[in-house]
């Protein structure tokens, strides 16, 4: 059952992922990206990630996509013109984004080649509780700085996109 | 302790006052300051020989301080006194006051007085070390030094072409002439182990014969250039273009002996060296016969002489080549006294022609100049080894000395004393006889130039008989009986006689004869007059080669081609690297995050290679 | 061949997925992150390859965490969602920002940074 999941799961996520890099209007993107979002989300839960999965929908899928679409509708970002590239990035960035996959599945293969199997249901520790508790007891101070930080990016969101005053 | 070290002081003294302060100072004050340190140094002198008693047996020695100490290997600055020295010491102090003296009333007209004079001092100075000396390191700084106030004696009118050239050739042959010198010392230092005089001139008789020769010959070489010997002569003729009191001075009494003073300090080296003492004798003779050849030809009288000089001390050369030391320093001795009065004469002339030098302009000035007439007979008399004057006894010392040694070099010699009257006289009879030739009203010398003529005259005459100087150095260089010695002097005196005979034939009795010979000699006498050539083929086989090759090869193509090339080259390659690497810096975001991600696997790569690839993973 | 076949496919199936694979598929993900940073001229597509870029990490962390049976690795990707909730706020003004003083939302035309 498990590898029937991750299977269906995984191909929906890359294929989404395919599609936010191939497609040229931003909506059609945004709403590739919210499928990789979800397919990832449900991937957690496999995995017994309970809490980070329904956090991935509210946060990432629900209020950070949304923000992208807002933006896109604001600014009216049509489909992309074809027009002159950037030799360095096509020259280079293939080969050494095949390269960079390569050495990291190599990586992965040798130390991780038979690190063990994933169950669904052999991790109970994602619950909300354990996560919880984890977060108010020993990652308290990170937690706390978090919260100074998403003010200052409110502030600094508030500041960047105001009108002028003139 | 004789205090040794005032005599050079004294003159270096006077080369700051006047060098520092002269342009300030009022030219009688120039001149006051140095005359008086050379008349006072030349006191010294006198106190150190009345009171040092026999200096045969007790020579003065005196050590100041340890210049150069390596190892076992001592250079000390050190002055020595011996006989010898004493009688260069007295040439070089007694007859450089006197052309001193002279020198301020041939100057006085001048710019650059006070220059004039600090050189002069200067010059007194290094001579004076070098005579002192008693190694043979710091003679070779007194040697470089004189060769420098020689340059810049010579090249005194600098802004005369020709000077500046003169005393560039000057400096440059001399310093062929020291690399020579240069070689004999490293040799002398690493088989002697020590550069002074005593230590190595007493060790020389026990050294193999190859190595004296060979150092003997280097020591040589560098005599050859301060001496103006063959090959490196040329450049005696042209330093005339120095005002005459140098050419006095420098070129006639001082500086161009230093070579037969060395080579005679060195005697132990030479006589166990045969083969270097007959090169000597040889090249002397050859220079001898040569210049005097060269001089008969001449109508600069200035050249005359400087040809005449070269050719005295080829005589200076022979004397000691063939093991006759103290004929050499004899003959050094007179010829300091009549070649200086001579050109003290041949300034006089000059001044009182108001600066013409040709004798072709010249002619009658007996009457118009009778004192410069009457001394620079007796100079001419004394040259030609008229009897009893002092060219007489140490000319024939030498060709006494020559006859023993091989009779061949004592005839060559002999017609050349014939020549050396002849051309001497020539130039007598055409500056002091006959009609005046030349523009303006020729009028006598001061008293400051006359004064010195006189005394030179006077010494001239009876220096020969007065200073026995055989007799002096008898305990150095042991006198020679020399066989059939009144027919042999007989000979020379005939020829010298003969050679004035013919010159007051030709120049005064018969005035058309010395054309008609010329026209008559054709080629022969074009190739005399132009000194054969000789500073044509130095030019064209030396100079020019090594001034083209100095300018093509080693300026365009190494200099400019490879240094700058290479330093250009680097800033060149520098700003285009960086040029090159500018583009990066291109502003465009997606170029930068592919060079992230080119460097991120790098990292990835490098973290593998540290960290070593372990199969399996944890657990 | 196909022996060897049955038996990993039974091993798979006894066990469960292999974490390697979700590794791997972290990995491809991260990937085509990247190739669209590196490709696309819309800034708004590209910062959505860098959520997605992020994304595959989580996904990473998590996995690690499910192998280690500790709650560590979902506690960071909780501050991870924190921190890219933020700078896509911040990012976004930004771009509005860049957008109204350029006019345009192509990536090669805000290059002031050239030499």
């Amino acid at each position: 059952m498990d590898i029937f999941f991750f299977i269906l799961f995984a191909t929906i996520a890359v294929v989404c992922g395919i599609s936010v890099i191939l497609q040229k209007h931003p909506i059609s993107s945004a709403l590739s990206l919210v499928g990789v979002m979800g397919s990832i989300a449900v991937l957690y839960l496999a995995l017994g990630a309970e809490f980070i999965a329904m956090a991935q929908i509210i946060v990432y899928a629900g209020a950070v996509m949304v923000l992208f679409i807002f933006v896109i509708m604001l600014l009216n970002a049509g489909a992309e013109q074809a027009a002159g590239r950037s030799w360095m990035a096509q020259l280079l960035g293939i080969p050494a984004l095949l390269a960079m996959f390569g050495v990291v599945a190599y990586f992965i293969q040798s130390y991780f080649g038979n690190a063990g199997f994933m169950k669904f249901g052999n991790f109970k520790g994602g619950s909300a509780q354990s996560v919880g508790m984890a977060l108010f007891t020993d990652y308290l101070l990170p937690f706390e700085v978090t919260s100074v930080l998403i003010l200052v990016a409110i502030l600094g969101a508030i500041v960047l996109a105001r009108k002028e005053l003139d | 302790m004789q205090n040794l070290w005032i005599i050079p002081a004294l003159p270096f003294l006077g080369f700051l006052i006047n060098g520092i302060f002269g342009r300030t100072l009022s030219k009688a004050l120039v001149s006051a300051i140095a005359v008086a340190s050379v008349v006072l140094s030349f006191g010294w002198v006198l106190k150190v020989f009345f009171t040092a008693g026999d200096l045969g047996a007790n020579p003065i020695s005196e050590h100041y301080f340890t210049w150069i100490r390596s190892g076992v290997f001592e250079v000390g600055w050190d002055f020595a006194v011996d006989k010898l020295t004493m009688i260069m010491l007295m040439i070089v102090t007694g007859i450089g006051s006197l052309i001193h003296i002279y020198a301020t009333g041939y100057m006085a007209h001048e710019g650059g007085y006070y220059r004039f004079f600090a050189y002069l001092n200067l010059f007194m100075f290094f001579m004076l070390m070098l005579v002192l000396a008693a190694n043979y390191l710091l003679l070779f700084v007194g040697w470089e030094g004189v060769g420098l106030c020689s340059y810049l004696l010579i090249g005194f009118y600098f802004l005369k072409k020709s000077a500046t050239t003169a005393g560039n050739k000057a400096f440059i042959v001399n310093r062929v002439g020291d690399f020579g010198f240069s070689l004999a010392m490293f040799l002398i230092a690493v088989n002697f182990g020590s550069l002074s005089f005593d230590k190595v001139l007493q060790a020389a008789p026990g050294k193999p014969a190859g190595t004296l020769t060979t150092i003997a010959l280097l020591l040589l070489v560098g005599a050859c250039g301060k001496s103006a010997q063959i090959p490196l002569y040329v450049w005696l003729p042209d330093a005339m273009e120095g005002p005459t009191p140098v050419s006095a001075l420098i070129h006639a009494a001082t500086m161009v002996t230093a070579g037969v003073y060395m080579c005679t300090r060195s005697a132990p080296i030479f006589t166990h060296a045969p083969i270097a003492m007959e090169t000597v004798a040889v090249i002397g003779l050859a220079t001898a016969v040569f210049a005097a050849t060269i001089g008969l030809t001449q109508y600069d009288i200035k050249k005359v002489f400087a040809y005449s000089t070269v050719s005295q001390l080829g005589y200076m050369f022979l004397g000691v080549g063939v093991g006759a030391f103290s004929a050499g320093i004899w003959h050094l001795m007179t010829h300091a006294f009549f070649k200086a009065l001579l050109f003290l004469g041949a300034g006089s002339v000059i001044h009182a022609c108001h600066g013409e030098q040709d004798m072709r302009h010249m002619g009658g000035l007996k009457k118009y100049a009778p004192h410069t007439c009457w001394t620079l007979a007796v100079a001419s008399l004394a040259i030609s080894g008229f009897p009893l004057t002092s060219g007489f006894f140490s000319k024939d010392a030498i060709l006494g000395a020559a006859y023993t040694h091989a009779p061949w070099m004592f005839w060559v010699g002999v017609v050349t004393a014939g020549m050396t009257a002849f051309y001497v006289w020539r130039a007598f009879w055409m500056t002091f006889w006959g009609e005046y030739k030349g523009h303006g009203h020729p009028h006598e010398s001061p008293m400051s130039m006359l004064g010195p003529l006189m005394v030179l005259a006077v010494l001239s005459a009876v220096g020969g008989w007065l200073f026995n100087v055989p007799k002096i150095l008898e305990n150095m260089f042991p006198v020679q009986e020399v066989e059939g010695e009144m027919t042999l002097t007989m000979i020379s005196v005939a020829f010298g006689l003969g050679g004035i005979a013919l010159s007051y034939y030709m120049y005064v009795v018969n005035r058309e004869l010395p054309a008609k010979i010329t026209s008559s000699l054709g080629w022969l006498y074009t190739l005399v007059y132009n000194k054969y050539f000789v500073d044509e083929v130095y030019d064209a086989t030396i100079v020019s080669p090594t001034v083209t090759g100095s300018r093509v090869f080693l300026w365009q193509a190494a200099d400019q081609g490879v240094i700058d090339g290479l330093v250009n080259g680097v800033g060149r390659e520098a700003r285009g690297i960086g040029g090159w690497l500018r583009r990066l810096q291109s502003g465009n975001i997606r170029s930068y995050a592919t060079w992230v991600v080119v460097g991120a696997v790098g990292l990835l790569i490098l973290m593998s290679l540290a960290y070593g690839m372990q199969g399996g993973g944890a657990r | 061949m196909p022996e060897g076949l049955q038996q990993g496919a039974q091993q798979i199936l006894a066990n469960g997925v292999p974490i390697s694979w979700y590794l791997i598929l972290s990995a491809v993900l991260f990937t085509l992150g990247v190739a669209g940073f590196l490709f696309r001229r819309s800034i708004i597509t590209v910062f959505m390859c860098i959520e997605l870029m992020l994304n595959a990490v989580n996904l990473s962390f998590v996995a690690f965490s499910n192998m280690h049976r500790q709650v560590g690795g979902h506690i960071f990707t909780f501050f991870v969602m924190v921190v890219a909730a933020a700078e896509a706020a911040v990012g976004l003004a930004i771009i509005l920002t860049v957008f109204k003083n350029r006019g345009t939302l192509n990536i090669d035309e805000v290059s002031s940074l050239k030499n």
